[in-house]
């Protein structure tokens, strides 16, 4: 049944296809070559003068899992003002920041996203990580496994095992959860803190197993390679939020020797400790740093002004930044020996200049960051921001005098103390599409997501070119997810699952030997317990799981 | 399960149990004919569920026996008269509150667990300052005190066999290295004795003393000297020994189970206990831990809030869920009549009966259900983890384990029969 999409105006960087006016045929769930000239067209759309994009996909957005469930579960005040009603096709929910899972799938979608990726899916919680995403309609996910505070791996780093048995550990981990990619968090600060260790520097030892943060990062980023894992390591790197930490992430990308790495969140990781207040921004040499080394992406973490709530498997750092919790309460957790978390809520004010500066910090490295394929639209959800502040901060990027409208109404020293009112660059259309579509769906490997080519699931978002992108962007004319048409006019139309993306990448089984003993003597859940079978995401998820290709 | 039609005896190995809170994971259990015999690691409770021969029973209609299907059309009918009605009990897993979440979405209900009063004194707690926590295998491998305020565990009978007295730690600690204490009211020492033979420490006082007792230690362990000689009869000497205690510990745990502080206005007490780890962890780690979770409890409150953005207690009468942690307890909307329908469901055990309610009342319960009235519907039902595969969450809140099918049963399983009646809304 062939659908085609007539008179758009088709932005697809995969294939250097800027603004061009082309008719998009799909079949059966995928885009296909014009076909033969009998060809029944079963419906035609006219997109005349309209917008054409791939579904767009977020890269890091904490959308499951157990600290996302403890903020929902703490914030009934978050959610009373954002009531959502149910529909003949949707169901009720709420929450603004942390929104319950219906609601962000659909939120996603009416937003003209088709795939989102949890970024912080720790093995020991990943069955429930598997499940909330399995109730988050609409869109494909996918989560990266949490690995660098777990003690087997600790251990295994400790004793000096070879690299082969680590990167077998770190295969066996991506099967077992069923994940997409690997992520390390605070690289073994999660564990010194259990040890009562406040804080590690990338070069400090963990004082039980007397590993450092540089040797956790190094054996990661190397088995992620040697397993050809698509999306290179993705680090939230250590000391989140700290002035100065601008010096700890420009070490932290030498560290690497030149192995592809994702830094998350960067704008976290870009303080400086300049000026009366010591604390200033650190963007240009971020920016100057990812600029000159092409194994380097990154993604923002863009804040924005508002209530929100931090949910951080950062334990270490969540604890040190409990005291400007906003309303008063936090959590903090420590979990199975293999990883951790911590709940703040937060609210960024624009007359402060401390969150003044993080904003323009963050519009700073989106701006100064050259390549457009090496850093991706996030507000680390909902860390920064809420998703739901994407457009917002798209018509940001786009729109130079909007930017410095808002920037003459923050905090006046903040103002003065960033460059920003100094760039003139204004993200293109085309920019936009490779930040949000191409390059995260080259990054985590989806070769037949993010762009428009024969061959592509017809993932499409279409929308009307108004001048005032925030607009354009909130409220996408049309999104089709495998070639059906779901969002008409920025609202459900049709309520679909989503597939969960996963990989299989190749290792020695034999590692699960060690495993299987280790679990016994030191575990309160066994290795067999511990692995999530297909049946568990297909059967008991009502969902599908499509294996992505190693390399 | 592994079993094949000629093969009259199967051994299920690593099976999750999913009698209490804490689903020990490594019971051993023998299929022979269909009849289930736990050969390794069953606690008393666990022998006691699965070794129970399986009750005959049948759907019922005011007491009559009918097929399913028409049990499962008058429950539809039932709900689709109803203008708010009430889903409670929800002892079922992952897979059943699923679906009790979409048809109370659908039939604007209220939702509310049979534990629900455990349930909410932590959601309080959590909603008004918060708390820092652990799981199981840190308390296994990390913690060298532990206090266990208002409840002995007893009620669990494998938490200090799986999670304090072991044969090994990843960090080399020693069971001669933990401390065990007790606060509370006649609790039962006898877990807590250490293998090498020394005896806990017990303090005690009533129930509803335990708050202010911990309030004294917080005063303690600050450093603050107290103008009594003692607190619930315990002399403060005593409690200035234990906050010294406290004070020294690498990683100190207090648990408590919600179900038993059965006082008014537990949150507050937990609340102590949440605030004293809090201090604490300013120079020393601590963390508490909540001893819950069963008849799929922590399961039921999880799905709430990942669902509808809110742990128990919600009412989708409005269209949309409206959250109230105490209004909408299944007493109170019963007393005050704002429910005019019951669904109630037992799926692990009839240990906990169906309220008898002057409105239509349906009950999804284990075919050994005996109740004091007859509902308008009955429905048996299968046992997640013994009848059918499934998930749960267990008291820790972070990790679930998978739940497997070892017999064969004739009942179906609260997910399809919710599912049934979805279809027909």
């Amino acid at each position: 049944m062939y659908i085609k999409l007539t008179n758009g105006i088709v932005y697809d960087p995969v294939h250097g296809i800027n603004g061009e006016h082309r008719d998009i045929y799909i079949n059966d769930g995928y885009i296909t070559r014009k076909p033969s000239g009998n060809t029944k067209i079963c419906k035609t759309y006219d997109m005349k003068g309209k917008i054409i994009m791939a579904g767009a996909i977020d890269i890091h957005t904490h959308i499951g899992g157990g600290k996302i469930n403890i903020a929902r579960m703490m914030l009934p005040e978050d959610h009373a003002a954002d009531l959502v009603e149910k529909t003949e096709l949707t169901r009720s929910g709420c929450g603004y920041a942390a929104p319950s899972t219906l609601t962000a799938g659909y939120r996603y979608a009416e937003m003209g996203y088709t795939a989102c990726f949890e970024p912080a899916m720790l093995p020991s919680n990943a069955r429930q990580t598997h499940m909330e995403m399995a109730d988050t309609p609409m869109v494909d996910k996918g989560a990266y496994a949490m690995l660098g505070s777990d003690d087997f791996f600790l251990r295994m780093l400790a004793s000096k095992k070879d690299q082969a048995a680590i990167s077998d550990y770190v295969g066996w981990t991506i099967n077992a959860t069923q994940a997409l990619g690997i992520k390390v968090v605070n690289p073994g600060g999660i564990s010194a803190f259990k040890f009562n260790q406040r804080k590690l520097e990338l070069d400090e030892l963990n004082q039980y197993y007397g590993v450092s943060p540089r040797d956790i990062l190094k054996s990661l980023a190397r088995a992620v390679t040697e397993l050809g894992i698509p999306h290179p390591l993705h680090v939230h790197g250590c000391n989140l939020g700290v002035p100065g930490n601008l010096n700890t992430t420009l070490e932290t990308i030498r560290a690497v020797d030149g192995m592809r790495m994702h830094l998350t969140h960067i704008q976290f990781h870009s303080y400086g400790t300049e000026g009366d207040k010591n604390f200033s921004s650190g963007a240009a040499e971020i920016a100057e740093a990812v600029n000159k080394n092409p194994n380097i992406s990154i993604d923002v973490g863009q804040i924005l002004f508002g209530q929100t709530v931090t949910a951080s498997g950062d334990s270490q750092h969540q604890y040190a930044g409990h005291w400007h919790a906003d309303p008063k309460k936090w959590v903090i957790m420590d979990i199975e020996c293999d990883a951790g978390c911590g709940v703040v809520p937060f609210k960024y004010r624009d007359k402060n200049f401390v969150n003044a500066l993080q904003w323009a910090i963050g519009l700073e490295i989106f701006l100064l960051v050259d390549d457009p394929w090496r850093v991706f639209l996030t507000t680390d959800h909902p860390n920064g921001a809420p998703f739901t502040s994407y457009p917002h901060l798209i018509r940001l990027l786009m729109d130079r005098s909007f930017r410095n409208d808002i920037l003459s109404t923050i905090n006046k020293e903040a103002a003065a103390a960033s460059t920003l009112a100094s760039i003139d660059r204004e993200y293109s259309l085309y920019d936009i599409a490779i930040m949000t579509r191409a390059a995260p769906a080259r990054s985590l490997g989806l070769k037949n997501r993010g762009h428009l080519g024969s061959g592509a699931v017809a993932d499409i978002t279409v929308y009307s070119n108004h001048k005032d992108k925030e607009k354009m962007f909130s409220k996408p004319d049309y999104v089709f997810k495998d070639g059906e048409l779901i969002v008409r006019n920025g609202k459900i139309v049709k309520v679909v699952n989503g597939a969960t993306h996963t990989l299989r990448p190749e290792f020695d089984n034999g590692i699960e030997k060690s495993l299987k003993r280790y679990f016994n003597d030191f575990h309160t859940v066994s290795l067999g317990n511990f692995k999530i079978d297909d049946d568990e995401i297909v059967e008991h998820g009502n969902g599908k799981i499509i294996v992505q290709p190693c390399m | 399960m592994a079993k094949t039609s000629n093969i009259s005896s199967v051994i299920n190995k690593d099976v999750a149990c999913p009698f209490c809170g804490i689903l020990c994971d490594d019971l051993v259990i023998q299929n022979q004919d269909e009849t289930l015999k736990i050969l390794e690691n069953g606690c008393p409770k666990a022998v006691a569920s699965f070794e129970a021969k399986q009750a005959v029973s049948s759907p019922k209609i005011k007491g009559k026996d009918v097929p399913l299907s028409d049990a499962i059309a008058a429950m539809s009918d039932i709900l689709k008269k109803s203008h708010n009605p009430l889903f409670s009990g929800l002892g079922t897993d992952v897979g059943g509150m699923r679906q009790v979440m979409h048809l109370a979405d659908k039939t604007g209900a209220i939702v509310d667990h049979m534990h629900g009063n455990a349930l909410i004194r932590n959601s309080l707690v959590l909603q008004d300052l918060g708390w820092i926590t652990t799981t199981m295998t840190e308390i296994r491998n990390r913690a060298d005190l532990i206090i266990f305020a208002g409840t002995d565990a007893r009620n669990y009978p494998r938490f200090f066999e799986r999670t304090i007295w072991n044969k090994q730690s990843m960090f080399k600690l020693k069971n001669e290295q933990r401390q065990i204490v007790y606060i509370g009211d006649q609790l039962d020492s006898k877990a807590g004795i250490n293998p090498n033979g020394k005896r806990p420490t017990s303090l005690n006082c009533k129930t509803e003393q335990i708050g202010e007792v911990i309030s004294g230690l917080h005063a303690l362990v600050t450093g603050a000297t107290l103008d009594v000689k003692e607190i619930a009869g315990i002399k403060i000497k005593t409690l200035q020994a234990l906050a010294e205690q406290m004070k020294a510990a690498k990683y100190g745990v207090i648990v408590w189970s919600p179900a038993e502080l059965d006082i008014p206005h537990a949150e507050l007490t937990i609340q102590n206990f949440c605030e004293i780890v809090k201090y604490l962890t300013r120079f020393t780690r601590f963390a508490g831990f909540s001893l819950g979770g069963n008849d799929g409890a922590t399961s039921a409150n999880s799905v709430c809030a990942w669902q509808s953005g809110y742990p128990l207690r919600v009412n989708f009468n409005k269209g949309y869920p409206d959250y109230d942690a105490q209004r909408y307890s299944t007493h109170n909307v019963l007393k005050n009549k704002e429910v005019d329908s019951l669904v109630w469901i037992s799926s692990f055990s009839s240990n906990v009966n169906s309220p008898r309610a002057s409105i239509p009342t349906i009950v999804l319960g284990t075919p050994d259900t005996k109740l004091n009235f007859k509902p308008d519907v009955f429905i048996p039902v299968s046992t997640p983890g013994v009848d059918h595969s499934g998930q749960l969450i267990r008291a820790d809140s972070v990790v679930s384990l998978p739940l497997k099918k070892l017999r064969q049963s004739p009942y179906a399983n609260v997910s399809s029969i919710l599912k049934q009646v979805i279809e027909r809304m």
